[in-house]
C-alpha cells in the first residue's frame, strides 16, 4: 500500500518540485529579511533563524493543506476495498513531510557550505524540534482533512486560519524577546514550542529558549487521536464515484 | 460464499434520508450467477459497491468468504492523471501481484498501443472500457462484481470480454447488474429485481422479467 507514493512521482516529470518549492519559498523569505534587517529582537544570524521558522511553517503549514480536499481527486480508486482515506492522507503526509525535510536539510547544508550559516549546536535537538513539528503537522493534516470531507467550511477558513497563525507561530519572533507577560500566552500556540526546540538545537546556549515539551507532546496525540476518529467516521460515510 | 444481511443503505439528500436499499438479504456461493435487474436510479450499483467493501451499509452485514472484485464498470477505478500503464502497476500492486506479466496482458488485450503510456484522461469512452476491463481481469477473483460493464465499446469488444469473463472464468461466482435483460439471461442462473429499496427474487428469467418490465411501465403512467 505505501506503494500509492510512487504515483506522485509521476504526476508530472518534475518531482524535485516537491523540495524545490520549499526551497525557494525559504530562500526568498531568508533574503527578504536579511534585507530589511527585520526586528527579530536578538542579536542571531539572520539566515539561520529565516531557516529554522519558514522551514518549520512549511512543515506545519503544507500538509494541511494537501489532505484538505485529498480524498475527492481520489474517489475513484475507493471502488478498492483496501484503498482508505488513511492510506491517501498517510501518502500525502509522508511526501509533504519528505519534501518539506529534504528542502530544510539542503538548505541547511548549502547555507553552511557557502558560509551563511554556522552548523547546529546541537543536531538531535533539532532533529527531536523537527519531528515534534511534523507530527502536529500530521495530525492537524488528517484532522482538517477529514472535516474538509464533511463541511466545505474547512476548506474556506484553513487559508485564513493560517496565514493569520503565521505570525504567532514563531517564526519570526523568539519568544525570549517577547515581554513576559506575552510569552505566558504565546507559548499556549503549539508550534511555539517546536520552533523553540528547534532553535534551542540550532543555537544552543546563545539563546534562551523557552517551550514546553509535555504540552508540545499533549496536543500532538490529541490531535492524532481525535484525527483518527475523524478519519474512521469518514471512512464509513465515503461513496466511491 | 457472500452472505447479505439484512442491509439497509440511507443517503442524506436536501429533502430528508432517502432509503435507497431497505433490508436486502441473499447469499451468492461459489460458482453461482446472480443477475440483477432494475430501473435506473433503483439502488443496483450502491448494492454492488456495498457488496464489493468499498462502501458501508448504514445497517445489517455483508461477510464474504470469498474473494471479490471491486466493482467492474466501464470507467472508475482509476487515476485519470496517470497513463495506462501507471494503472496497472498501481492496481498490481495494491494487489500484491507482480506487475510485469500484468503489462503484457493489458497491452495485448486493449490493443491501445502507444496510447497506454498517455494520461487516462486522455482516452476515448472506448479506450477506457477496454482499459478498465484488462485492468479487472489482470486480478483473479472468486466472485466477479459486474455493473453494465457492456454499455460501451465495440463488438469485437464484447466478445473479448465474454470470452474472458463468462468461458475462461466459467466456474467463478458473479453478480451481474445491468438494463439490458438478454444479457442478464444469458449469462445468469438465479434472477431478483431490485425497486423500491426491495431485492425480490425470482425462480426463473421470465418471472424477474415480467416484474421488471411491469415496474418499468408503473414508471411510465
Amino acid at each position: 500500500m505505501r506503494e500509492i507514493l510512487t504515483r506522485y512521482g509521476r504526476h508530472n516529470i518534475g518531482f524535485l518540485w516537491l523540495f524545490v518549492e520549499p526551497m525557494l519559498f525559504t530562500t526568498g523569505v531568508t533574503v527578504l529579511w536579511t534585507l530589511s534587517k527585520s526586528v527579530h529582537g536578538s542579536s542571531l544570524p539572520i539566515v539561520a533563524f529565516a531557516l529554522t521558522g519558514y522551514s518549520s511553517v512549511l512543515l506545519w503549514r503544507n500538509m494541511p493543506a494537501r489532505c484538505i480536499g485529498a480524498i475527492e481527486p481520489n474517489l475513484a480508486l475507493m471502488y478498492h476495498r483496501n484503498v482508505r482515506p488513511i492510506d491517501i492522507f498517510a501518502a500525502r503526509l509522508l511526501l509533504e513531510g519528505g519534501g518539506a525535510t529534504i528542502s530544510f536539510v539542503t538548505l541547511s547544508l548549502f547555507y553552511i557550505y557557502i558560509g551563511w550559516l554556522e552548523p547546529p549546536e546541537d543536531v538531535l535537538t533539532v532533529i527531536e524540534g523537527w519531528v515534534l513539528i511534523g507530527w502536529f503537522g500530521c495530525g492537524l493534516a488528517m484532522l482538517m482533512g477529514a472535516l474538509a470531507e464533511k463541511s466545505e467550511l474547512v476548506d474556506r477558513l484553513w487559508h485564513p486560519a493560517s496565514y493569520i497563525m503565521f505570525p504567532l507561530s514563531g517564526a519570526a519572533f523568539m519568544v525570549d524577546a517577547l515581554p513576559p507577560a506575552a510569552q505566558k500566552y504565546i507559548l499556549y500556540v503549539p508550534m511555539v514550542n517546536g520552533v523553540e526546540i528547534v532553535r534551542e538545537g540550532y543555537f544552543g546556549d546563545h539563546v534562551r529558549v523557552h517551550y514546553d515539551l509535555g504540552y508540545l507532546f499533549a496536543w500532538c496525540v490529541a490531535l492524532t487521536l481525535l484525527a483518527l476518529t475523524q478519519v474512521a467516521d469518514v471512512n464509513r460515510g465515503i461513496t466511491p464515484e | 460464499m457472500i452472505s447479505v444481511e439484512h442491509v439497509h443503505k440511507v443517503y442524506p439528500t436536501r429533502t430528508g434520508d432517502r432509503v435507497v436499499l431497505d433490508d436486502i438479504s441473499f447469499s451468492l456461493g461459489k460458482g453461482e450467477k446472480l443477475g440483477i435487474l432494475g430501473r435506473n436510479g433503483a439502488g443496483k450499483s450502491t448494492l454492488i459497491r456495498l457488496v464489493s467493501g468499498a462502501e458501508r451499509p448504514t445497517s445489517g452485514s455483508i461477510t464474504r468468504s470469498m474473494s471479490v472484485s471491486w466493482p467492474l464498470a466501464f470507467g472508475g477505478a482509476f487515476q485519470n492523471a496517470l497513463t495506462g500503464l501507471d494503472n496497472v502497476r498501481f492496481i498490481s500492486r495494491i494487489y500484491k501481484q507482480d506487475y510485469r506479466q500484468n503489462i503484457d496482458f493489458v497491452a495485448s488485450f486493449t490493443e491501445l498501443g502507444l496510447y497506454l503510456r498517455e494520461p487516462v484522461r486522455s482516452y476515448s469512452q472506448g479506450m477506457r472500457a477496454r482499459l478498465a476491463f484488462a485492468i479487472s481481469m489482470i486480478i483473479e477473483f472468486d466472485c466477479y462484481l459486474i455493473d453494465e460493464i457492456t454499455a460501451v465499446g465495440d463488438a469485437k469488444f464484447h466478445e473479448k470480454c465474454a470470452t474472458e469473463l463468462f468461458h475462461k472464468r466459467r466456474d467463478r461466482a458473479m453478480l451481474i447488474i445491468s438494463h439490458d435483460a438478454e444479457y442478464v439471461r444469458n449469462h445468469c442462473g438465479k434472477f431478483a429485481v431490485l425497486e423500491d429499496g426491495k431485492l425480490v427474487f425470482y425462480p426463473d428469467f421470465d418471472q424477474a422479467m415480467a416484474a421488471h418490465t411491469h415496474n418499468l411501465h408503473l414508471n411510465a403512467q
